[in-house]
């Protein structure tokens, strides 16, 4: 059974080959990107004078640096109000039984359900009477209030089966509520922060509807809005629109493959439900 | 699963007996531990703000004919339902959605267990492969609709890939040609995805123990057997996850027609949430579309709510 077998082998090759097919389409956007500007050679031909002028000018041409600030900037604000919100919530709501508990959890999870399709232009409404419209903040606060549900989901979960002794024994200590939650509490929901993190960070970065919508023309854009507008505007020039593409999304591949087993553990688990 | 194992064992085993048995955890005993309930304040607030409030409204714009400028708001009942109903472009678009979404779940996840049971096997491999296969699911959709653009084109790599292994029949206008321009995106969502799939199987897979595994081929049951009554019934909670994320996300499916072809050709892949997007920021019927949102919002709610009692009442048959 756990021998290396010839059919063990054979199956092995089967899956490299796979792997293979799966990669063509990355080995073309890398090839592309290091073409020189006017290869007219075949687009699966490995590019005859490597050369990495294309990200310079991708890097300038479409603005990139100035994306990347503005999607740190709104992933960091969406997660970090994310964490700290959905962890407080979700303490009160794994810990007491009573109606209004039990009445707000599920409408949380009641978000889960629908679709943002159907508040996105209520909200966009809204965001425009404010005068939020073109200012990461209008994101940042669409973002949290979205992933929400999802996260107290998951936090709620966790607590419920976590030991409540060493918050009570907190308490006789003399600590108060905030503080039994803050030092004592939120340390021990660490699993499952990073979890939450991890899944949050990945949909922020690469989420393209929302602001496309809320940041559009207003020079503020994150990376896949910057993408969009970039590739509409030099469709010709691919070598330098794929060495944008890959730009964009080195940070988030960067991340992933830091953390590759958390972040596998966390798709594949956090979504239990 | 994973993330969920951690469970401390419980101190408290003298819990007074009329405690609520959804109790789990431990007591309550101690009349200080009351967490405070204004913990719940901030996060309704936030949520309240984004999305309860702008559902509501949603649903009740729908019944009206906002324009998205004006200030007034006619009660017209049911008539953009009905306006709905009429137009062929949207009847179409929600065909569309309904048939990729259908094509993807199951196409998606059929490839994602292959994948899973390839990598769940004894090849050395297999840790690269896992971290592999799942890598294009982290990557932006727009990066890679782009780059499927491009890959699609006619004079693009798959037309030359063909070409090069001397299948020249083969060679299509991919995203030209409104007979497949639909698939060739569906193509796209499954090649992003299926490692998605995979890593969620793969997690069921870890769930079946090596030893009855192993029994039943002592007993002499082949690897479709094997498959069939020893992995199968273990793997059906992964299922019922992976049904409804994919058929979840094919309902919603945006990102990648609207990089690719943007509804075309001739409004042949036109999905819900493109003609919702169109009808309210290019022709600003507002209304009009948000009655659309709705629509989207009761077929993911119908469907998963369906599928999730169908595919639970299969779980609990099958344990």
């Amino acid at each position: 059974m756990n021998r290396y077998t010839w059919r063990t082998g054979v199956l092995e090759t089967v899956m490299i080959l796979v792997a293979l097919v799966f990669a063509f389409p990355v080995y073309v956007l890398v090839s592309m990107a290091l073409r020189q500007e006017g290869d007219q050679s075949s687009p699966i031909a490995p590019p005859s004078h490597p050369t990495l002028v294309n990200f310079g000018d991708a890097w300038r041409q479409a603005g990139l640096g100035a994306a990347i600030t503005n999607s740190a900037l709104v992933t960091a604000g969406s997660v970090v109000l994310i964490v700290g919100l959905a962890a407080m919530a979700a303490y009160p709501l794994a810990r007491s039984t009573r109606h209004w508990s039990r009445g707000v959890f599920a409408v949380f999870m009641l978000g889960l359900l629908l679709p943002f399709q159907l508040a996105l232009i209520p909200l966009y409404q809204t965001m425009r009477d404010l005068g939020l419209l073109g200012n990461p903040l209008a994101l940042i606060v669409f973002y949290t209030g979205l992933q929400l549900p999802f996260s107290i989901f998951m936090y709620t979960g966790f607590l419920r089966a976590l030991d409540s002794g060493y918050e009570e024994a907190a308490l006789m200590d003399g600590c108060g509520p905030v503080r039994a939650f803050a030092s004592v509490v939120f340390p021990l929901l660490r699993p499952i922060t990073g979890t939450v993190i991890i899944l949050n960070v990945i949909f922020v970065w690469n989420d393209f509807l929302t602001p496309l919508l809320y940041l559009s023309g207003s020079g503020r854009q994150t990376i896949p809005v910057a993408l969009f507008g970039f590739v509409g505007q030099y469709v010709s020039q691919w070598p330098m629109v794929f060495a944008g593409l890959i730009i964009g999304i080195v940070p988030v591949l960067l991340v992933y493959f830091l953390l590759q087993k958390r972040v596998i553990q966390g798709f594949a688990g956090g979504l239990k439900g | 699963m994973a993330t969920v194992a951690t469970r401390p064992f419980r101190k408290h085993r003298d819990r007074p007996p009329r405690e609520d048995p959804r109790r789990r955890g431990t007591s309550h005993r101690t009349p200080r531990n009351r967490p405070p309930w204004w913990f719940v304040l901030p996060a309704l607030v936030f949520f309240a703000f984004s999305v309860l409030v702008p559902s509501v409204q949603g649903g009740w714009f729908a019944f009206t004919d906002w324009d998205g400028v004006s200030p007034v708001k006619h009660f017209v009942g049911l008539d953009q339902f009905r306006a709905l109903w009429e137009d062929a472009a949207a009847r179409d678009a929600v065909g569309t959605t309904l048939i990729a979404a259908v094509a993807i779940t199951l196409v998606q996840n059929a490839i994602g267990l292959l994948l899973a049971l390839g990598v769940n096997a004894r090849i050395k491999s297999r840790n690269v492969l896992r971290v592999f296969f799942f890598a294009p699911a982290v990557i932006t959709p727009v990066v890679t609709a782009y780059l499927w653009k491009y890959l699609y084109a006619p004079e693009g790599a798959v037309n030359a890939l063909l070409g090069a292994v001397g299948l020249d029949g083969l060679r299509q206008d991919w995203l030209g040609d409104s007979d497949i321009a639909l698939w060739s995106v569906v193509a796209v969502v499954i090649w992003q995805f299926a490692g998605y799939s995979m890593v969620i199987f793969l997690a069921g897979l870890q769930s079946v123990p090596q030893e009855i595994y192993e029994a039943a081929a002592i007993d002499g049951a082949g690897p479709v057997r094997r498959f069939w009554y020893v992995i199968r019934p273990m793997l059906a909670p992964a299922l019922t996850i992976n049904l409804m994320l994919s058929i979840i996300g094919g309902l919603k499916l945006f990102d990648q027609v609207w990089v690719m072809t943007q509804g075309g050709p001739g409004g042949s892949t036109d999905t819900l949430s493109t003609v919702i997007y169109k009808q309210a920021f290019q022709f600003n019927k507002y209304g009009y579309s948000i009655a659309m949102g709705l629509v989207l919002t009761l077929f993911v709610i119908v469907i998963s709510g369906l599928q999730y009692w169908l595919l639970s009442r299969q779980e609990k048959k099958s344990s």
